[in-house]
C-alpha cells in the first residue's frame, strides 16, 4: 500500500490547473481523443524542449505537476509505463529507413527509446535513484506500479513517481484499424455506448502520480494493491483471484462501494465488463472514465486520477456513472480493466 | 533472514552458439561470433560486423518446434527457444503450485517483421498478423503463452540494460513473497531500425570491437536470447532442482546525464555496482571476476573503467567485456552476459576480453587477455548499462550451500 499524495495530468480532459474535478467535460467527434497540452515553458526551459518529442514533453510536465503537489523534490525511484513509447519517432524513423536509409537523423531514434521518458525525467531532476520502464501493452502501468509498491514494502523508497504515457497518432490509428482496435470512423465520446459497432475509441495520455508511505495534507487515497492477469485460452477466472487480492486487505465484495470498469464502446469486448459486474457486483455502483479519455495501453492512469479524485473530493460525478446506483458510501474503489480479454487488471483504492 | 534467490535453469542463443553447451564451447576455444550482416535487406550490410545469429527465420521456427505462421517474429523466436532450454533445466513445468512469473525485455520487440511490412502496414491487409506483434509485449506473451507461465508476466525496457532489469525484478519479486520462481531475461533481434539508428550515433566499429583498449572505436551490435530460472529456497526443495549458483546482489541507478552519453566519471555504473555489492553483504575484495558492460565506445569503457576504480580502489578484480565474442546484444545483453559470468563460476575460468592491446591511457588497469582457466572464482559482477543512463549490476555467488539444501530435500 502506499499513498497518493501528487497527481499530475495531461489528457483530452482539463485536466491541468486548480479546476475542481471534472467540473467541465471536454466533449468531441473524433478519430481518436488527443490531449490537451499545456504551454510547455511553464515546466520545461524552452531551450531543453525544442528538441524534444511531444511525449517527452508531456512526460516531464505531467511529473513535475505531481511532484509539485506532493512537495516532493527528489524522488527515491521513478518508474514509467508505456505500451508503445515514442509513436511519433518511431514512425519518422520507419518512413526513412523504408525508403532512403542513409543520412537517419539520430535524435528521433534517440527518443523512440521506451526509456526515454523515465530518463529525461531523472536528467530534469538529476535524480540518480532506481529508474524504469514497463512496455507490457495495458500491464506497462499496472507493473509500474507494483514496482513501486514493492519499493515501499522493501524500505528502498519512500517516494516513487510512477508515470502512465502513451500517444496515438494519425497514421498508428490508421494501421491499428486493420486489425480491429478501433472504431473506423469519427465518434461521439458522449454517446459513445449508443454507437454498439466493434473497436474503441482511440485517446492517449501522460500521468505522473507520486506514491508515498506517509499520508500528507494532499493525500489523494491510498492504493492497496495492484494485480495483473494473464488470460491465455480462458485460463483466467476472476474468482480465482479476487477474494484474495481483496482479503489480502481485510475487505470483501461486499465492501466495494464503486467498481470502475475499462468499458470503452468495444461492442466485442464490452461484453466481459458487463459480464464481471453482473457476476461479482450484482447491485453496485459501476462508474466508468474511458469515454473522457479514450482507450490507450495505460488508459487506467487516468482511471486511478478518477478514482482518486473521486475520494478525494466525496464526489462521484453523473459523467461517469454506468448505472443508476447511488453508492452508499465513497471509500473502497475497485477499477478493473481488460484489454481484448487478454490482459486483465486491477487495482484498489481506498479513501484516507 | 531475506529469501535466497537461487539460479536453476538457463538458456541461450547467440551469434556464439544456439544452446548453453555451444556458447561456452566457443568461449572456451576464445571463438568470437562477428561477421557480415546475412539476414538483413540493408545499405548497412557490407559496412558493419555484427553478431548475427545464423539461423534464418525457418531455421528458427524448426528450433522453436513452430510451424512457420504469420505473425512471429525473429525477435520472439529467439526468445521462445532460449527460453524454453531454460525453462527445461527448470523443470517449470512441474510443480504447479509454485507461483511463476515470466519476467522479460526487449526494446526493439517485433520491429524486425515490422520494418519489413511497414508499407504493407500502410497501404493494404496482408499483413495484418505483424501488426499485432510489433510491440514489446508479443515475444513475452508469446513465450508465457508456450510454456504456461501465467502467475506474473510483465515487459522491462530500459535499453541496454533491460535483462539486467529482468533478473532483478524477478529476484524481488521472489523476495518480497510475490513470486515462488521467475524465468528472467531478454530477446533482441539485429534490425535496420536499430542498425542504422546506432549508426547515425556514430558509434558502431566497422571491425571487431575493442573494449577497454585505448584505440576503441566503438560497438559491434548483436542479437539473441538468454534466460535464467531463479527460484527461492522453499521452491527448491519442492522442485529439487539443483542450484547454479546464487543470485546475491542487485543494483539500479540512473546517470542522469544525458540521454546517449555515460557521465565522465560514471556515477550511475558506480551506483549500480555499489548498490549490488551492499546488497551481496559481500566486500569488493570479494569480487572475483567482474563482466564490464563494456560496449568498446570512448564514452562506455572509460566512464566505467572510472566507476570500477573508485569503487575498487587498489585492488581492481579481473575484468573484461565479453562482447567481441557476442557483438553487443542490447536488451538481450543483461541475462547473455549473467550467463556467461555464470559459467566462470562453474568452471572456474575468466573470459579473455578479445582484441585487446593498448590500456587506455586514463585508467590503471587492463582487462584480462587470454583465457585463464583453473582459478578460483567464488563471486562475480556482471554490469549492463544503458542510454538514458540506465544501469544496473547483478552479483552472483558460488551456491556454496548446496549440499544442505540437497540434503534438506532428501
Amino acid at each position: 500500500m502506499a499513498f497518493i499524495n501528487g497527481i499530475g495530468l495531461i489528457s483530452p480532459q482539463n485536466t491541468i490547473g486548480s479546476r475542481e474535478f471534472l467540473s467541465e467535460v471536454v466533449e468531441y467527434t473524433a478519430d481518436y481523443l488527443k490531449c490537451i497540452e499545456p504551454v510547455y515553458r511553464t515546466y520545461i526551459d524552452p531551450i531543453q524542449s525544442r528538441r524534444m518529442s511531444r511525449l517527452i514533453k508531456m512526460g516531464i510536465s505531467a511529473a513535475k505537476i505531481s511532484m509539485a503537489e506532493a512537495g516532493l523534490t527528489m524522488p527515491d525511484a521513478i518508474i514509467t509505463g508505456t505500451g508503445l513509447g515514442s509513436v511519433e519517432d518511431t514512425e519518422k524513423i520507419l518512413g526513412e529507413i523504408t525508403k532512403e536509409e542513409r543520412f537517419l537523423n539520430p535524435t528521433p531514434f534517440i527518443q523512440s527509446t521506451y526509456n526515454t521518458i523515465s530518463s529525461q525525467v531523472a536528467i530534469q531532476l538529476k535524480c540518480h535513484n532506481y529508474n524504469s520502464t514497463y512496455v507490457h501493452r495495458t500491464f506497462s502501468f499496472e507493473s509500474g506500479l507494483i514496482d513501486g509498491l514493492m519499493q515501499i514494502e522493501e524500505q528502498t523508497a519512500s517516494h516513487v513517481l510512477i508515470g502512465a504515457i502513451d500517444e496515438m497518432t494519425m497514421n498508428h490509428l490508421q494501421i491499428t484499424r486493420r486489425i480491429g482496435q478501433w472504431k473506423m470512423h469519427p465518434v461521439s465520446n458522449m454517446t459513445l455506448l449508443e454507437n454498439k459497432t466493434p473497436g474503441a475509441l482511440a485517446g492517449e495520455g501522460a500521468a505522473f502520480f507520486v506514491l508515498g508511505v506517509e499520508k500528507t495534507g494532499t493525500t489523494y487515497a491510498d492504493l492497496k494493491d495492484v494485480k495483473t492477469c494473464i488470460n491465455f485460452n480462458g485460463s483466467f477466472k476472476p474468482e480465482m483471484v479476487l477474494p484474495s487480492f481483496l482479503g489480502n486487505h481485510g475487505i470483501t465484495m461486499h465492501d466495494i462501494d464503486l467498481v470502475l470498469l475499462g468499458t470503452n464502446g468495444d461492442h466485442d469486448f464490452d461484453p466481459v465488463y458487463d459480464d464481471f459486474a453482473r457476476q461479482f457486483f450484482p447491485g453496485k455502483a459501476l462508474g466508468w472514465y474511458k469515454h473522457l479519455c479514450g482507450e490507450y495501453h495505460t488508459a487506467t492512469g487516468f482511471g486511478l486520477y478518477i478514482a482518486a479524485g473521486v475520494l478525494k473530493n466525496q464526489t462521484y460525478p453523473g459523467i461517469l456513472h454506468l448505472n443508476h446506483v447511488t453508492p452508499p458510501r465513497l471509500k473502497n474503489i475497485l477499477i478493473y480493466n481488460h484489454f481484448r480479454n487478454v490482459n486483465h487488471a486491477f487495482m484498489l483504492v481506498q479513501g484516507v | 533472514m531475506p529469501r535466497r534467490i537461487f539460479i536453476t535453469g538457463y538458456g541461450i542463443i547467440s551469434c556464439i552458439g544456439n544452446n548453453i553447451d555451444e556458447n561456452l564451447s566457443s568461449l572456451l576455444r576464445s571463438k568470437p561470433g562477428l561477421g557480415k550482416i546475412r539476414h538483413i535487406d540493408t545499405l548497412l550490410r557490407d559496412e558493419l560486423l555484427v553478431g548475427e545469429v545464423s539461423k534464418t527465420q525457418d531455421d528458427l521456427f524448426a528450433m522453436a518446434g513452430i510451424a512457420p505462421v504469420e505473425g512471429y517474429s525473429r525477435n520472439a523466436l529467439l526468445g521462445i527457444i532460449a527460453a524454453r532450454e531454460a525453462s527445461l533445466q527448470g523443470r517449470l513445468n512441474e510443480n504447479p503450485e509454485l507461483k511463476t512469473g515470466l519476467i522479460s525485455a526487449t526494446t526493439v520487440g517485433g520491429m524486425d517483421r515490422c520494418e519489413l511490412f511497414y508499407n504493407d502496414f500502410l497501404t493494404n491487409d496482408t499483413r495484418n498478423a505483424h501488426i499485432d506483434s510489433y510491440d514489446c509485449a508479443d515475444s513475452t506473451e508469446r513465450i508465457a503463452s508456450l510454456l504456461g507461465i501465467h502467475d506474473f508476466i510483465t515487459t522491462i525496457s530500459t535499453a541496454c540494460s533491460s535483462a539486467a532489469n529482468s533478473i532483478m525484478l524477478g529476484a524481488r519479486m521472489i523476495r518480497t513473497g510475490r513470486l515462488d520462481r521467475v524465468l528472467a531475461g531478454g530477446c533482441e533481434s539485429l534490425t535496420k531500425f536499430h542498425l542504422n539508428g546506432f549508426n547515425a550515433l556514430k558509434i558502431l566499429d566497422k571491425d571487431p570491437c575493442k573494449p577497454f583498449d585505448q584505440q576503441r572505436a566503438g560497438i559491434n551490435l548483436g542479437e539473441g536470447a538468454a534466460y535464467l530460472v531463479l527460484e527461492s529456497e522453499e521452491s527448491l526443495e519442492k522442485s529439487g532442482n539443483e542450484p547454479l549458483c546464487e543470485l546475491v546482489g542487485w543494483g539500479n541507478a540512473c546517470e542522469a546525464f544525458h540521454q546517449t552519453a555515460s557521465s565522465p566519471d560514471g556515477t550511475g555504473a558506480y551506483l549500480a555496482m555499489k548498490k549490488a555489492l551492499d546488497l551481496s553483504g559481500l566486500q569488493a575484495g570479494d569480487i572475483d571476476y567482474v563482466n564490464a558492460h563494456g560496449t568498446g565506445t570512448d564514452n562506455n569503457d572509460l566512464s566505467e573503467g572510472r566507476a570500477i576504480e573508485k569503487l575498487f580502489g587498489e585492488r581492481i578484480p579481473k575484468i573484461s567485456s565479453t562482447k567481441p565474442f557476442t557483438g553487443h546484444t542490447t536488451s538481450a545483453a543483461g541475462s547473455t552476459e549473467a550467463i556467461l559470468s555464470i559459467f566462470c563460476l562453474q568452471h572456474q575460468v575468466i573470459w579473455p576480453n578479445l582484441n585487446f592491446r593498448e590500456q587506455i591511457s586514463e585508467l590503471s588497469f587492463s582487462p584480462v587477455e587470454k583465457l585463464l582457466t583453473n582459478v578460483p572464482v567464488n563471486a562475480v559482477m556482471s554490469n549492463s548499462f544503458g542510454f538514458g543512463g540506465n544501469d544496473t549490476s547483478l552479483i552472483f555467488k558460488k551456491a556454496g550451500e548446496k549440499s544442505k539444501i540437497v540434503n534438506r530435500k532428501s
